[in-house]
């Protein structure tokens, strides 16, 4: 029964020296003597709230986060569209300031593709047959009686949330739902995964998420193309097939195999050309390696494949080509 | 008083995530674009503390999360940038208005940007979200820290002098 307790009344003798020291030993907690520092319990307030977003946000489809996102969505998709179309000349302009060493280097460029192109009519024959299969494929698609919805990319994904989707400047007030194919007068770009009112965000093929199904232009062969996260130019996407034993050829034309009414991909849409096949010979499979047609590092007009006869606040092109 | 200044910081952020979105990617490369979100976040911390970074980096955080093309789960970026906020804001010195030296501040980005995207990064593994290998995050870290690095001495400096100026004129005692 010897303990000292020192009373309260000897502390503020030094309280005004050690204050800062004190607060923090007598609640026994993190909480700092220093302004600007934050109180514990909003530190751990604001980490759980965090964490509780990611936990409910789990779910794939249904998550009670999207109405959020939407709303966000309805307000700083019109002012990205505004900010992109605004800066639009400015944007325009390093295409035409050019040097010397550009020149040059788009020469050897132009000469190198002469050579490609003068080796390729040499090969026309081939190409003539397989382009008949592969109009056949498009002309199918053609023919389902779908128009498309023309967009403008307004805002990009940055590399470093590792996903792959753009903001493209039409929404549900265009005629636009989740899971509609998009494409570039190249060839396939994604397909839409939430809209709102004025924007939609759309997932490109080249996310590791993304998985297509794919046919080879010459056999005929299904198989499934997932993307590889990057924008490269060459092998961004990689084909898996069905028929393990079937052999794709470097150069062979990938179009889209298509899914049960359009959606989300339609089929015969052209995705892109085998650059070249690996075999695996522990499990005796194939694999290519495909680079896409479309360039999605220099994404700009695209178009949203719809239902023809969608209503839309803007012009729509019709399977036949017109304007509506 | 506070008000103004929450205003200010809300305006940033908007312009922070427009630019981000919309303009910078026309100057990416591999891809990546600075993250002006994360460095208003390091801004906010250094000239106002702890605190205010964390609030700052939450909401920021979550504005990322949800704008779009956004598409990851909601909580990541929210996550990483309190963390950053608060880790920023321990440089914060009352004592020091005119704040520390620049390159002081650039160490600060450079660490808060690779701490924010591995923190993005490893709370994606943890949900599930894709399936990221070692090489790619890697790289993407690298990626990351080095559009911040370069674009931190252009925009720090004004971000920061804007916050004081905003922060002297409000309590001009």
């Amino acid at each position: 029964m010897a303990l000292d307790t020192s009373p309260p009344s000897s502390q503020p003798v030094r309280q005004s020296a050690v204050r800062q020291r004190e607060r923090v030993n007598r609640r026994g907690s993190l909480e700092p003597g220093r302004p600007g520092r934050p109180k514990r319990p909003l530190v751990v307030a604001l980490v759980l709230a965090a964490v509780t977003l990611m936990t409910v946000d789990r779910g794939a489809d249904g998550s009670p986060v999207d109405p959020a996102r939407r709303a966000v969505g309805e307000v700083l998709g019109p002012v990205q569209a505004g900010v992109a179309h605004a800066l639009d000349p400015v944007l325009s302009l390093p295409r035409w300031v050019g040097d010397q060493g550009d020149l040059v280097d788009r020469v050897d460029d132009l000469e190198a593709e002469n050579a490609e192109l003068r080796q390729q009519l040499a090969r026309t024959d081939v190409d003539r047959n397989r382009l008949a299969e592969y109009d056949g494929l498009t002309a199918a698609a053609e023919d389902l009686g779908y128009a498309m919805v023309p967009a403008r990319v307004v805002g990009y994904g940055a590399a470093q949330t590792f996903t792959r989707t753009v903001t493209i400047d039409a929404g549900s007030r265009a005629g636009l739902a989740p899971d509609m194919t998009v494409v570039a007068a190249e060839g396939l770009v994604g397909r839409v995964l939430r809209v709102t009112s004025t924007t939609a965000t759309v997932l490109l093929v080249v996310d590791d998420r993304s998985v297509v199904g794919a046919r080879l232009g010459s056999s005929m062969e299904i198989g499934s193309l997932t993307g590889d996260g990057t924008l490269d130019d060459d092998g961004a996407l990689d084909l898996e097939q069905v028929d393990e034993t079937a052999v794709p050829r470097r150069g062979d034309v990938v179009v889209t195999w298509g899914s049960d009414a359009g959606a989300p991909y339609l089929s015969g849409i052209p995705v892109g050309e085998v650059t070249a096949v690996y075999s695996n010979v522990r499990d005796m499979t194939q694999r290519a390696a495909v680079r896409a047609y479309v360039d999605f590092s220099a994404l700009d007009v695209v178009g949203v494949v719809v239902p023809s006869g969608t209503a839309s606040d803007r012009a729509v092109i019709e399977p036949d080509g017109a304007l509506r | 008083m506070t008000a103004r200044r929450a205003a200010v910081v809300g305006l940033l952020l908007v312009l922070a995530l427009t630019l981000q979105a919309s303009v910078l990617p026309l100057l990416s490369w591999q891809g990546a674009v600075p993250n002006l979100v994360l460095l208003l976040v390091v801004a906010v911390a250094l000239v106002r503390g702890s605190e205010a970074g964390l609030v700052v980096g939450f909401v920021g955080g979550l504005l990322l999360d949800l704008a779009p093309p956004a598409d990851h789960t909601a909580g990541r970026w929210a996550l990483a940038l309190l963390l950053v906020g608060v880790l920023a804001g321990r440089l914060h010195d009352p004592r020091r208005p005119r704040g520390g030296s620049p390159l002081a501040a650039l160490g600060t980005v450079a660490a808060a940007s690779f701490v924010a995207t591995s923190v993005f990064a490893l709370a994606g593994l943890v949900v599930g979200d894709g399936d990221l290998g070692t090489g790619d995050l890697l790289s993407g870290l690298a990626v990351a820290l080095v559009c911040d690095l370069v674009v931190a001495p252009l925009v720090l400096p004004p971000l920061l002098a804007v916050l004081r100026h905003t922060d002297l004129e409000a309590a001009p005692a």
